[in-house]
């Protein structure tokens, strides 16, 4: 059973935490710091889920939950939204996009691994 | 009387020579305004004649003969009338001033 | 002998033979085929209604007492009518022009269409006339009496042959003139039998002088002798009376209401008046010829008590001519009977338009809607008028006792309807005459002639004889034949010279004084210059073509489908099919004035219509109505413009409100996101790896000193961030004090190369031209090198060539100091250009170190300082251009 987690943000710092805390759970982390070509990244690395921020340079967040929902392969990705607006408006719109988790910046790093750790759980059970 | 008339030579800008026409009509118009005058005239004459009463020197005038010069003097305005009636029969039907008086009119 | 129910039957018969006569004539005019029925002759005789029973009967009672004198009475309309071109085609021309009804309407229209005016006139007129009409009872009396005296008959009281003559005219002229209610105010019937009356009594005078020059006298030379054998065989005339007689005769014809009546209603066409002008002479001529040998034989044949103005009659019944004399009577019954009807026309119009119907209309103010039943009551008010003029004109000839000769009442009369010649004729002439002044005139001239004219010719019962000898309160100045003191002077001239000029002198003086009102002036304008305004005469046009033009200009005010539908509506309702035309009947004329009157204005429509319909000019009135209305549209319309200019600014002004507003809330909401977002974002690193290193065992050193720098950095960043929104927030509330201060631009450019590439790993290459910076500057010096910090950093930081330069020029242009930053990176792209100064507007988020306000702040700065910076598009590379005040030019300031 693999663990691999894809996490998608252009903050390098907030990329190493999480990286971070990961690999100390046990997963194998994979990073991407751009959204106009994160589709293609996912269904390439073919992670067992994602991390993915809204605020992305090249491609929103939004945009690109949208795109991996509408492909077979990613359709059910268990995908882990993080954002820094922290406006209901963005929770919203990242449901009806039919996100699996939705997080708000600042979290904290137990919240992080609960949720991977559900997510995963959830995935591979049905 | 500028006002009264169509072909009297008085706008801002009177053209110095008329037409034989014209200038006959003009002056035509002009005894037409003048009859009045001149019946005035007539009717006053025997005014001055000697009456009985006033004058012993010479013989009053009879009756008939005041009669007479009143009733052709009369009669010669009539004619002199109806003459220039028949004049200004033909041009000034309608009252249009003549073609060549078409102008606009000075009314002081 | 004729007997006296013979005589009855005679006129009786002649009145239905009248009255045949104005019938056909009225069918005739009506179905528009009496060409005849206008032409210059009957025109003509219709003026002979001048010559009265006065004329008949009393020329030659008047020859008989003044010998020549008598010709005065027809020298005066000769003159008036010869010199037509003066004055009477002016009259007539106005009264078609402006659809004048009697001479109290054309007096009152020339002065402002007052009916003030017009009421004094009427009453004048009708004061004035009422000598004349118990004149005409008088002679009527008088010539039956001949008959019945012949007769022996006496049982007829003269009181009662008055009495039933006044009654038998009222009937007549109730009959003749109210049968119809013309719009024009224009009667053929009436006229045509006036024609035929004037020459039934020009037969009758001819005959009996024929008669009496080759019947009795034997020939015109033996006539001549009995002349001037007789009593008035010498010439003897005063000429002051010859004068002033001529004068007011000649006043009188074009003051006469019924002179006015025939003259100028009536008239049908204009060039009537060039026949007229000779033909009628001719008729007073011709009437007036036998008068003087009448007379004479008169005088010669009759007993001295025989009165000689009924010589007419009694000179052939005295040779047994009795057929001759019942001609002669009918004659004078003509001169009588036209004379009234058209008289009582006329002051019965006057009457009922000037006093009955504004006092009616006024007493029913409020209702609109009695436009059935006027006509009625105008009729009405025509016969009551008439009626009662009739009941004054018997009351007269009952106080005044009937036995003043008939000459003199004419001249009573004569003397009180020309006080309304110095209104007419300065109103026909004079612009500046005024309403005031025609008032003032009218009440002199009238009050003058009651005192010394109509209330002594009354008798002894109205004016006293003391008051007579020795004036009012024995005032003899103020006696009524001898005003100031004046005596000796015939009565007749003593009343035509005070009061005529008294009249002239206080219309003159008045009108000086007074200022006229608009209307009044236009109206004189109109009245004075009236041969420029009004077009020339036309007969009148058939009602065939009156549809059409009625058709074609409400399609050009309606629109083609809405009048057609219009005009079939009404053809339908009147009857026609087919596709006729409707007639323009009134109703129609109604219906259709008030639908163009909802387009273009009640006055304009009904002036419209009145054009084609009456074909005559519009009068001042309408004009006035037409300019007052186009006036309110466009006043209404410039307001509506107005307003609705000022609605779209409104609207313009609120929807740009309303822009900003919605921007300023937008801008706010994604102000607060960005900010949410930079405070966040550092936050989320910052808590992450402080819960590592509190929570995570088995960390390195190496570790946790990496943890801690990040830490580290990302208060900083916040820090900045933080610093940055207060910079801002202070630079765009305005509270920022400047500390200004002078210096050189090399300086300040200086200070900030060096921080902007400090510890960075491949500083750019900074090209600058120093000769070029050594320029005086009096600003913010540690701002402005804020903002050249910002500037360098940013083109360090976005750069993307490979060997990165920034080119830094300086220019000075107008006063003002260009400072340039120009990078060979690939610029900024054209879409991302206008937002490089919004707030946390970062071009491309990767290489983002700060929050994204640096520019802004740049921005708000610079604009502080008096300049500004900008974003040259132009450019290859990355191009920013600084905008400073030069020094000297601060200092001026």
């Amino acid at each position: 059973m693999s663990r691999r987690v894809l996490l998608i943000e252009d903050e390098p710092n907030i990329v190493e935490a999480i990286r971070f805390l990961l690999v100390r759970d046990g997963w194998q982390v994979e990073a991407h710091s751009d959204g106009a070509d994160a589709v293609e990244v996912v269904v390439a690395a073919k992670p067992d889920l994602v991390i993915l921020d809204v605020m992305l340079p090249g491609k929103s967040g939004m945009d690109v939950l949208r795109d991996l929902r509408d492909i077979d392969e990613t359709k059910g990705l268990p995908v882990l939204m993080l954002t820094a607006r922290g406006q209901s408006r963005d929770r919203d719109m990242a449901e009806k996009a039919g996100v699996s988790r939705f997080m708000t910046k600042p979290f904290s790093n137990a919240e992080v691994l609960t949720a991977v750790r559900d997510l995963h759980a959830q995935a591979t059970r049905s | 009387m500028s006002t009264e008339d169509p072909d009297s030579g008085t706008s801002g800008l009177p053209p110095v020579f008329l037409e034989r026409q014209t200038y006959r009509r003009r002056r035509l118009m002009d005894a037409a305004r003048l009859l009045p005058l001149l019946g005035v005239g007539l009717f006053a004459i025997p005014l001055l004649w000697p009456m009985s009463g006033n004058s012993s020197l010479t013989e009053p005038v009879k009756t008939s003969g005041a009669a007479i010069y009143l009733f052709i003097a009369w009669a010669g305005l009539i004619a002199a009338s109806a003459w220039m009636g028949k004049k200004t029969q033909g041009w000034i039907r309608g009252d249009q001033p003549p073609p060549d008086a078409g102008r606009a009119q000075d009314h002081g | 002998m004729a007997t006296l129910n013979l005589l009855i039957l005679v006129c009786l018969a002649y009145v239905i033979l009248l009255f045949g006569v104005a019938f056909i004539a009225d069918r005739l005019a009506a179905t528009g085929r009496s060409t005849w029925l206008r032409s210059p002759l009957v025109y003509t005789l219709s003026l002979s209604i001048y010559c009265t029973a006065w004329t008949f009967y009393g020329a030659v009672g008047y020859a008989a007492r003044s010998g020549l004198e008598y010709l005065t009475i027809y020298l005066g309309p000769t003159l008036v009518m010869i010199g037509w071109w003066w004055g009477l085609r002016k009259l007539v021309r106005i009264g078609r022009s402006q659809r004048v009804t009697s001479i109290a309407d054309l007096i009152s229209s020339r002065y402002g269409k007052s009916n003030l005016l017009a009421v004094c006139v009427t009453i004048l007129a009708v004061i004035g006339v009422t000598p004349y009409i118990a004149l005409q009872l008088q002679s009527i009396t008088l010539s039956f009496g001949v008959f019945v005296d012949s007769d022996a008959m006496g049982e007829y009281g003269e009181h009662g042959v008055v009495f039933w003559v006044a009654i038998g005219l009222a009937v007549f002229a109730i009959l003749f003139g109210t049968r119809n209610l013309d719009a024009n105010e224009r009667h053929h019937g009436v006229v045509t039998a006036v024609a035929l009356e004037a020459v039934v009594k020009l037969v009758a005078l001819l005959a009996v002088g024929i008669f009496v020059v080759w019947g009795i006298a034997g020939g015109v030379q033996e006539t001549l002798v009995r002349i001037d054998t007789s009593r008035i065989g010498e010439w003897q005339v005063d000429g002051g009376r010859w004068m002033m007689i001529t004068f007011l005769s000649a006043a009188a014809f074009v003051c006469l209401p019924r002179m006015f009546q025939v003259m100028v209603v009536e008239n049908d066409d204009e060039r009537h008046l060039r026949t007229a002008a000779w033909a009628f002479p001719l008729y007073l001529l011709l009437i007036s010829l036998f008068v003087v040998p009448i007379a004479a034989v008169g005088l010669d044949l009759m007993d001295q008590t025989d009165n000689p103005d009924m010589f007419v009659l009694t000179v052939p019944l005295s040779q047994g001519r009795e057929g001759l004399a019942v001609l002669a009577f009918l004659g004078g019954f003509s001169s009588a009977t036209s004379m009234v009807i058209v008289a009582a026309m006329a002051m019965s119009t006057m009457v009922s338009n000037h006093i009955v119907m504004p006092i009616w209309l006024s007493s029913r103010s409020g209702s609109a809607s009695f436009s059935g039943d006027v006509r009625h009551v105008i009729l009405l008010a025509r016969r009551i008028s008439i009626a009662a003029i009739m009941a004054l004109g018997y009351f007269y000839y009952r106080l005044s006792g009937g036995g003043t000769a008939l000459a003199s009442i004419g001249l009573i009369s004569f003397a009180g309807i020309s006080q309304i010649l110095p209104a007419l004729v300065g109103g026909l002439f004079w612009r500046g005459a005024t309403r005031t002044g025609a008032l003032a005139g009218l009440t002199v001239g009238f009050a003058l002639w009651v005192y010394t004219s109509l209330l002594p010719g009354m008798g002894t019962g109205v004016l006293s004889a003391s008051v007579m000898m020795h004036g009012p309160l024995g005032l003899e100045w103020l006696r009524p034949h001898a005003l100031f003191g004046i005596e000796g002077m015939d009565p007749i001239m003593h009343t035509v010279l005070w009061s005529l000029s008294l009249n002239t002198a206080a219309f003159c003086l008045v009108s000086l004084y007074t200022f006229p009102s608009p209307l009044e002036r236009l109206q004189g304008a109109q009245f004075v210059n009236v041969f420029d305004h009004s077009t020339s005469p036309r007969g009148w046009t058939g009602s065939v073509a009156q549809a059409e033009d009625l058709m074609i200009m409400s399609q050009r005010i309606l629109g083609a489908h809405e009048a057609q539908e219009l005009f079939h509506r009404e053809a339908e309702l009147q009857g026609a099919w087919g596709g006729h035309l409707p007639e323009p009947t009134p109703q129609f004329l109604d219906r259709l004035e008030r639908a163009l009157s909802g387009t273009v204005g009640a006055a304009t429509s009904h002036a419209m219509i009145g054009q084609i319909v009456g074909g005559s000019s519009v009068s001042v009135e309408d004009l006035l109505a037409v300019a007052d209305e186009s006036a309110q549209l466009l006043e209404y319309s410039s307001q509506l413009e107005a307003k609705s200019a000022e609605l779209a600014r409104t609207a313009r002004q609120l929807r740009e409100a309303n822009e900003k507003l919605t921007q300023i809330s937008l801008q706010k909401d994604a102000f607060l996101s960005q900010v949410s977002h930079e405070l966040r974002t550092p936050m989320t690193s910052i808590r992450a790896f402080s819960e590592i290193l509190r929570d995570a065992e088995s960390l390195t050193p190496e570790e946790k000193t990496r943890y801690a720098t990040i830490i580290h950095d990302e208060a900083l960043r916040l820090t900045r961030l933080l610093n940055d929104l207060l910079d801002l927030s202070v630079l765009e509330s305005g509270q920022v004090s400047l500390n200004m201060r002078g210096g050189t631009l090399s300086d300040v450019l200086d200070r900030a190369v060096s921080p902007a590439l400090a510890g960075v790993d491949r500083p750019l290459v900074v090209h600058r031209r120093k000769s070029n910076e050594a320029i005086a500057l009096y600003s913010d010096l540690d701002r402005l090198a804020q903002v050249f910090i910002n500037l360098i950093a940013n083109a360090q930081k976005y750069c993307d060539a490979t060997d990165p330069e920034l080119v830094i020029t300086v220019h000075q242009m107008g006063g003002q100091l260009l400072v340039d930053f120009v990078d060979n990176g690939s610029g900024i792209p054209p879409e991302a250009q206008s937002l490089v100064f919004e707030k946390f507007a970062r071009v491309s988020a990767e290489k983002a170190g700060g929050a994204g306000l640096g520019l802004a702040i740049c921005r708000e700065i610079m604009q502080r300082l008096g300049g500004d910076v900008t974003y040259l598009g132009g450019v290859s590379g990355g191009a920013f251009r600084v905008t400073l005040p030069l020094a000297n030019e601060m200092a001026a300031q």
